[in-house]
């Protein structure tokens, strides 16, 4: 537990700071209100329309995509923190397996899963 | 009570509380964001038993891809009023019962558990590593290939979806 002490200081300060920005906020900003204070903000434009719309499928191919590459990174991880005591072939085998995903990433690529439009 | 039993307490409330909201909140989205804070909570609980290459995997693929995967899923389907929105909160009966059946099997596990203490390992991150590496490379491999197939299959699937509508 003690050498999660990091994590712990880490954590309460990640508290403290957005807390500690409100709070700021708060005291110093001015208080006078008017109608167009409360509009949704949306680079500057008037919005329009409903917030929550069908959004397109393309969007889903790319949480698909990363949620392939987020899974590899679990296996990445135990390998980039033994690297150094694993040696050659550790480091081979990774190179496959990299190669393999990568061979999904090109398909992705040519299938047009990365495209907006 | 140590700094072990304070932070525990801390994890099990926000756990759980998160898990509470998450069943009674009436927005679904709000429902998922509940479910990542949970999620989170665990993490932390798997840090404190020592398991810190589970609860990076917990924060990485639950809290990070799963989550997404989930709000994804509540932004393509469509829905004309947002406020009222999470399906589950309207059968109350089939949850308590379903919620029990679970209850019992778990109470189950838990009493039929010999419990003791365990020696604790310092890193777990270094065994697994050996273990994945060096001991089975081929099944290592293979996650490669299955994760590709994945891929693919998804892509596929997804796209056979664009065409139609």
């Amino acid at each position: 537990m003690y050498e999660f002490n990091g994590i712990v200081i880490f954590f309460i300060l990640g508290l403290l700071m957005p807390i500690g920005a409100l709070i700021g906020a708060y005291i110093l900003a001015p208080t006078k209100s008017s109608p167009q204070k409360y509009l949704t903000y949306e680079c500057g434009l008037d919005t329009r329309g409903e917030t929550w719309v069908q959004f397109k499928i393309c969007y889903f191919l790319y949480a698909l995509v990363f949620l392939v590459f987020d899974v590899e990174t679990i296996f990445l991880y135990p390998w980039a923190v033994t690297f150094q005591q694993l040696g050659t072939f550790a480091f081979v085998e990774m190179f496959i397996f990299i190669a393999i995903l990568i061979i999904g990433f090109v398909y992705a690529w040519k299938e047009g899963a990365l495209e907006w439009f | 009570m140590g700094l072990e039993a304070i932070s525990f307490l801390v994890l099990a409330i926000i756990t759980l509380s998160s898990a509470l909201a998450l069943v009674l909140s009436r927005n679904i989205v709000h429902s998922a964001l509940f479910l990542i804070l949970s999620f989170v909570g665990v993490a932390g609980l798997y840090l404190l038993m020592q398991a810190n290459f589970l609860a990076a995997v917990q924060i990485l693929v639950y809290g990070g891809a799963i989550a997404i995967i989930l709000v994804f899923g509540v932004m393509l389907t469509q829905r004309e009023d947002m406020s009222s929105t999470n399906l589950f909160n309207k059968q109350k009966g089939l949850a308590l019962l379903v919620a029990s059946v679970l209850l019992m099997v778990i109470s189950r596990v838990i009493w039929l558990t010999k419990w003791g203490s365990i020696t604790t390992i310092k890193t777990t991150v270094h065994n697994i590593a050996t273990v994945m590496l060096q001991q089975y490379v081929l099944p290592f491999e293979i996650v490669a290939i299955l994760l590709l197939v994945a891929m693919i299959g998804a892509i596929v699937l997804a796209k056979k979806v664009e065409k139609a509508s």
